[in-house]
């Protein structure tokens, strides 16, 4: 098989490996951070009790991420040398400083996060988780402006065909970065709000009523409900810079075929890129135009304008109607949910039984976000620089066949043991209740004292 | 002569990312090793193992990142010759990472059934790994060779390093427990420093045959001179390890960290051997550092942010140890 769509889809299995993970750990370490001020100030151990049940999905996430993370970093090299060689005078130190200001900074304190409560004082371990935290977003900071460069370069200039840095400034910030950004930690925090939510329902459906499942509860329901108007917000406003920047790409979501006025709204469609058209079109009259340009006379732009250089439409036209699903699929939940939980104190039980499999939606919007805007850049790795054709490596197809196999079933593996190990622990936390023991004092010289004791 | 940045940073470059593959082959040397002697352990003992090493593995690891990163960016033309020729290598040894580093974690989640299950798969992650490891180095000492001596070559390299790691996860065992498992770490200790040895033998044995340019490099005069402190230092510390594993444990476990510090100085003047052996390639025989680095304005910015960072990621480090320092006791999330 072609080596290049072979190494496409081991990079796109492994990144999307890879984001499930740091996108629950950039916002759970805030989220934990949260129980941990709530114990500081009300001094009631429930908190810490959410605390000690969340802080091992952290853990065990933060490893899945850390060792994903790693295969990651041989990628470029091991399958696609030639980005480095073309644009690493700009990627190179973007990813190092991700290294240098991130990385180190969340494994250190890490451990003492995760095994430290007895042995540093309450405030250090406050501090560590904070670091930790910061940490994990730090590094979307790095990644999310390398990966918005290649989306839309600035600040450089080509010299025998190998690119250098012209203005740091420009190619951090650029053009494209806060759209990006934004919608990128309202995801991870979205994600970690449907997974306690999703969680702590399956607890209540098993009968589990203690002060720790509801505190979850409660805060996974109230961010979600919060957090989702803003991302549809944040989402328009990226969806208004990527018409301006990267116009190929919106008319590849809206598989819009023909630049003009009056464009409609296609809800659903089978878009046909050979005949260029789209089977079994639902369109709202002028709907794409409407929310594009705000007029229904506004001008959308059309793939026509882009023969031969534009993405592949089908899956750009799905990873976006699947991640905007979703999120109004979020909306309704976990407003409905928040509106149960205010008034009436209590949840429905089909709303909980839904809410069990939507505590994965975030991944799935998250995915499908990213297939949409990477899916989107091609045929670029780097819009107007580098061609993704160029930037393979020489490595024999059977190679890059095998090994993509290999991780495949590794991951598939992986994922069915992360789920199933989530479902314990939250059942094994629903049998508990109250009544887990806390830990803390018992034998050690440094120990702080256990909540309430 | 007038300090030349474009000359001085490639080398400034080889040494920091010289410096990050040493500091993760002690550090994460000691974890793999950790894992390889989980064939050999109880199931109490594997606790306490995981114990001395579960606050500190990620950060271990990170130092290979950095090392891996600091090739991609400082020599992004090295970066995709030497890892487009590694393929196959590379693959494994990141299936045994990804294996060993969420085992670490599993096992200690799942139900209590399925706890030997994840145990297994961190001894098999971490032999991968190593071995992996050991083998992309003999290749690599070899220039890229992987014809069917560079092979056999790299394979005898693979379990020279899976001993020395299983030694330093020994010396650390030492270090951080106490009692019965103590003893039999000192055990695992000669056992694997005999196996390094032997394997250590061979390799220089064959080195001479299978790269005449590594020989010619060290076997003239007067660079033989300059050079011989480090093969007989190395020499003299292994055998003065070796004797002093006859007297350990100690009388109120003095010297228990001198097992794990003597092997980090063998590594370090190892390494040192290493580095005079390729330099001043990147590329063994095709590429230059210089040939290979980046622009110097991009290494400039990479430098400024490591000098000052790097200290304050070394004092962290430190204190991360410090918190965790003494006997490992039962790891608890608290």
């Amino acid at each position: 098989m072609d080596p290049l769509i072979l190494s496409r889809m081991q990079f796109g299995a492994n990144i999307s490996f890879h984001i499930l993970f740091p996108t629950i750990t950039i916002a759970l370490g805030w989220v934990l951070l949260f129980f941990k001020l709530r114990y500081n100030a009300t001094n009631d151990s429930a908190w810490m009790r959410a605390y000690f049940t969340w802080v091992k999905v952290f853990a065990l996430s933060f490893a899945m991420g850390v060792v994903s993370g790693v295969t990651m970093s041989f990628q470029f090299g091991t399958n696609w040398p030639g980005y480095m060689e073309k644009v690493g005078n700009i990627a190179g130190p973007l990813l190092a400083y991700e290294i240098l200001t991130a990385f180190f900074l969340e494994a250190a304190f890490l451990g003492i996060m995760l095994f430290g409560f007895r042995r540093v004082s309450n405030r250090i371990h406050t501090l560590a988780t904070v670091l930790v935290a910061g940490g994990t977003t730090v590094s979307a900071f790095w990644i999310i402006a390398l990966n918005s460069w290649m989306q839309t370069p600035a600040g450089f200039e080509m010299r025998d065909g190998v690119a250098h840095a012209v203005d740091w400034w420009a190619i951090i910030f650029n053009p494209s970065m806060p759209y990006r950004l934004t919608p990128m930690l309202l995801a991870s925090g979205l994600t970690v709000s449907f997974l306690i939510a999703g969680l702590s329902a399956l607890r209540y459906l098993t009968g589990d009523r203690s002060e720790s499942m509801w505190k979850a509860l409660r805060t996974g329901v109230f961010t979600a409900a919060i957090l989702i108007p803003i991302q549809i917000f944040a989402g328009d406003q990226h969806g208004l810079n990527t018409l301006e920047h990267q116009p190929q790409k919106i008319a590849a979501m809206e598989a819009n075929w023909n630049t003009g006025p009056n464009v409609p709204l296609v809800l659903f469609a089978v878009p046909d890129e050979a005949a260029r058209e789209n089977k079994f079109e639902i369109a709202i009259p002028d709907g794409a135009s409407l929310i594009l340009r705000h007029s229904t006379s506004g001008v959308v732009p059309g793939l026509n304008d882009y023969p031969g250089n534009h993405p592949p439409v089908f899956p750009v036209f799905w990873g976006f109607r699947i991640m905007v699903g979703t999120g109004i699929l979020m909306l309704l939940v976990s407003w409905s949910a928040a509106f149960f939980l205010k008034r009436r104190h209590g949840l429905p039980k089909p709303l909980a039984m839904l809410m069990v499999p939507m505590a994965l939606s975030g991944w799935l919007a998250t995915l499908a976000g990213w297939y949409t805007t990477e899916i989107g850049r091609q045929p670029w790795l780097v819009t107007g620089v580098l061609k993704t054709a160029d930037a393979v490596g020489p490595v024999a197809g059977s190679h890059v066949a095998l090994t993509l196999a290999t991780y495949l079933v590794l991951y598939v593996l992986l994922l069915i043991a992360y789920l199933g190990v989530l479902v314990h622990l939250a059942l094994k936390a629903a049998k508990d209740g109250d009544s887990s023991p806390l830990p803390g004092v018992m034998n050690a010289a440094m120990s702080q004292p256990a909540a309430g004791e | 002569m007038s300090f030349d940045w474009p000359t001085a940073l490639p080398l400034i470059f080889a040494g920091l990312m010289g410096l990050a593959i040493l500091i993760y082959v002690i550090l994460d040397g000691f974890d793999l090793g950790i894992g390889i002697l989980f064939a050999a352990a109880e199931d109490a003992e594997q606790d306490t193992m995981i114990a001395a090493i579960g606050p500190f593995w990620d950060a271990n690891e990170t130092w290979l990142v950095l090392a891996v990163g600091l090739l991609l960016v400082a020599f992004p033309m090295a970066h995709g010759v030497i890892l487009t020729a590694l393929y196959i290598p590379v693959f494994v040894l990141l299936v045994g990472l990804i294996l060993r580093g969420v085992a670490f974690d599993f096992r200690a989640k799942v139900p209590t059934e399925r706890k030997h299950r994840w145990n297994r798969i961190f001894f098999l992650g971490s032999l991968i790994a190593s071995l992996a490891q050991g083998y992309m180095l003999g290749v690599y000492v070899l220039g890229l060779d992987v014809g069917l001596g560079g092979m056999a070559f790299g394979v005898l390299v693979a379990f020279c390093l899976a001993a020395a790691y299983a030694a330093m996860g020994a010396a650390w065992v030492i270090y951080k427990t106490e009692g019965e498992l103590q003893k039999k770490a000192v055990r695992w200790l000669r056992t694997a420093l005999v196996l390094t040895a032997l394997g250590m033998a061979a390799v220089s044995l064959a080195t001479p045959f299978a790269s005449p340019r590594i020989f010619d490099k060290w076997f003239v005069w007067p660079e033989m001179l300059y050079l011989s402190p480090l093969p007989i230092l190395s020499a003299l510390l292994f055998l003065w390890l070796w004797r002093q594993t006859f007297h350990l444990p100690k009388p109120d476990d003095r010297h228990s960290l001198t097992p794990f510090l003597t092997l980090a100085a063998i590594f370090a003047l190892g390494f040192a051997g290493l580095a005079w052996s390729f330099y001043p390639f990147v590329v063994p025989d095709r590429l230059t550092i210089w040939q290979a680095a980046s622009a110097p304005e991009s290494l400039a910015i990479i430098l400024a942010g490591t000098v000052i960072v790097l200290p304050i990621i070394i004092f962290y480090s430190f204190y991360a140890y410090r918190v965790f320092g003494g006997k490992a006791t039962d790891l608890t999330y608290d």
